[in-house]
């Protein structure tokens, strides 16, 4: 096995490629026309709320469901119309474990592996490999039903690893997992990668999101209502911002005429927090105010910078219903203290 | 260490066609799927094993003297006739039990897998045939511990044991299909029970069909569940196979032949 590095040619090459998904179900659009490219050797997120159609464009392209218009193809085979293909080059993780509820894990990953067409000792061996990787071994022989969510999630994903496919399907693949599970699973997802795996993971976690996707989409209603790197999406809602806080409560009001003044900008001032905040499309001028404030005797407590997070970009792309109950979705705090 | 994704693409052959030794060798991993969780759950084996010996004692006591003047000349009658019903009523299960199962995330996984799209419906009816040997194999042994001594002798006990199970195996592929199209297991009961209670009761497992008034005759004589009982009493009682046997064999073969490919192609559909 060679180890040379992922090459620009691969990654000129589509893992997935989705031209206007439609799929209705009843009266209901549940995914009504999604573009997707995805690259080979590539984590991509699709991001969206419950109910977006995420799950569904997943079950298409992993040939679980067939379009209602559209088209999809993977590596460059038709998901309609090459799906046994198809079916060889992926790995399919649902939202709820597929696996066998009744059976113990080993035994699940041995039938799997049976049907993949390893002989009994390979799939034997295969079993007992993947048991070790995920930290398994010891619950081997127990049966599903006393397992953990946690520890479901990862017989799953190993599951999905037995032909090491090169394009991988992960639906919702932390939720309902405990932070500690959950960094696991980003560790695992990320290792995948580097093995050379493509994959796809769906997530209403915006931090997620984040921490692993190459580019994300946003999706909503079932369209993609947004795309890029995430610090695009990012770039797309606005500049970062500048946040102060005085030590004397009694100061603000000219610390906050010196910001104006000297970054040229409004600010606004929250009383709960005693904070200033202020739009920094020029970092350069920081400097300028700074002085500006010790020259007018205004002492600092805090000074930090904060770049948009995910959570403004859904709330401001998807803005409908969302914004009452945005404790749903995980926070990314990007607050970057400057010590002074 | 890192691959390259092409490197993941190289190495795997990929094929759009799948060899017929290929959909056999998935199937029976399918089967031994089955016999897993039935070994992992055996309480779902309490209708094969009480079934057989709770029928064939109460309506053995209950009917013998009425029909046949006694409790040993009514047991060649009764026992093809409960062998028949009880092993039939089994194949509801696989109907059932097929729905339960695709309900399940698991059956997500294995049609996503490149295997033969047969394969988890063959798998699971072959395994269910183990059900039908049990219930066999204990149907003959209450009635051998009642005094039944069949005088076609062990062999042709064995062909009918194996010429009943072999119709069961055609007659689940219809509750497979129930099993298929219906919203949920319950309701896959249901219908089959709906379907198979006349069947079995209106034909000659328990009664001659000459003491049923004249249209229920009609029904019972052309009843196919009649003529499998008819086959198997031959054999057992007088060791013949004759038309009834042939029949049977025909119907069963018609049966698979409809109930297979629909339900197949409705599975697959639904897939």
């Amino acid at each position: 096995m060679g180890h040379i590095q992922r090459t620009v040619s691969d990654n000129g090459h589509w893992a997935i490629e989705a031209h206007g998904l439609v799929k209705v179900f009843g009266d209901k659009r549940a995914v009504d026309g999604v573009h997707l490219n995805v690259r080979a050797g590539t984590i991509y997120g699709v991001l969206g709320p419950n109910g977006a159609g995420k799950t569904t464009t997943v079950r298409m392209l992993a040939t679980l469901l067939r379009p209602d218009e559209g088209s999809a193809r993977i590596f460059g085979y038709d998901v309609v119309k090459e799906p046994q293909i198809v079916r060889q080059l992926i790995g399919v993780t649902g939202q709820y474990a597929s696996v066998d509820e009744s059976l113990s894990a080993i035994e699940n990953l041995v039938i799997f592996s049976r049907l993949l067409g390893l002989s009994r000792t390979e799939a034997r061996r295969k079993a007992a490999e993947l048991l070790e990787e995920f930290g398994l071994t010891e619950a081997a022989k127990r049966p599903l039903k006393h397992f953990s969510g946690g520890m479901r999630r990862r017989l799953d994903l190993a599951a999905s690893l037995i032909a090491q496919p090169p394009l991988i399907f992960l639906d919702e693949p932390t939720t309902g997992l405990d932070p500690r599970t959950r960094n696991q699973m980003w560790e695992t997802i990320r290792r995948l990668v580097k093995q050379g795996s493509t994959v796809l993971l769906t997530t209403q976690y915006l931090q997620e999101a984040d921490e692993l996707a190459d580019r994300i989409a946003v999706i909503d209603r079932g369209r993609v209502v947004a795309e890029g790197t995430a610090d695009e999406l990012k770039a797309s809602v606005g500049s970062s911002s500048l946040q102060l806080k005085i030590q004397q409560e009694t100061d603000i009001e000219k610390a906050c005429q010196t910001v104006e003044g000297v970054l040229k900008v409004r600010a606004n001032v929250s009383l709960e927090t005693g904070k200033i905040t202020a739009p920094m499309a020029d970092a350069d001028r920081v400097t300028d105010l700074l002085i500006a404030l010790r020259e007018a005797g205004i002492h600092l407590a805090e000074l930090s910078v904060q770049k948009p997070t995910l959570d403004e970009v859904f709330l401001t792309i998807i803005g409908h219903g969302v914004k009452e109950d945005g404790d749903i979705f995980a926070t990314s705090n990007e607050t970057t203290e400057v010590g002074i | 260490m890192r691959h390259s994704a092409s490197e993941l693409m190289a190495k795997r052959q990929l094929k759009s066609r799948l060899s017929f030794g290929q959909t056999v060798r998935n199937s029976l991993t399918m089967a031994y799927r089955g016999v897993l969780k039935i070994r992992r759950t055996p309480e779902q084996l309490f209708d094969v094993t009480l079934q057989p010996i709770i029928f064939t004692l109460m309506f053995t006591y209950i009917f013998g003297g009425a029909i046949a003047g006694n409790v040993q000349s009514y047991l060649p009658i009764i026992i093809p006739g409960i062998l028949v019903q009880t092993v039939i009523g089994t194949s509801i299960v696989t109907g059932v039990q097929l729905r339960e199962d695709m309900d399940k995330g698991v059956f997500d996984r294995f049609k996503s897998l490149p295997i033969a799209r047969i394969a988890p419906l063959a798998g699971a009816l072959l395994a269910d045939t183990i059900r039908y040997t049990i219930a066999t194999v204990l149907t003959f042994v209450m009635g051998y511990i009642m005094g039944y001594r069949p005088e076609g002798g062990l062999g042709s006990v064995v062909i009918a044991a194996v010429f009943v199970i072999v119709c069961s195996w055609a007659i689940s592929w219809i509750f497979a299909f129930f099993g298929v199209i219906a919203r949920t297991a319950s309701s896959v009961q249901g219908i089959s029970m709906l379907v198979l209670f006349p069947l079995t009761f209106l034909s000659n497992a328990f009664v001659p069909v000459k003491t049923m008034p004249d249209w229920l005759q009609w029904f019972a004589k052309i009843n196919p569940i009649s003529h499998i009982i008819t086959a198997v009493r031959n054999l057992i009682n007088a060791g013949t196979i004759g038309w009834d046997f042939a029949v049977s064999l025909i119907g069963a073969a018609v049966i698979v032949a409809i109930f297979a490919p629909i339900t197949v192609r409705v599975y697959m559909r639904r897939a």
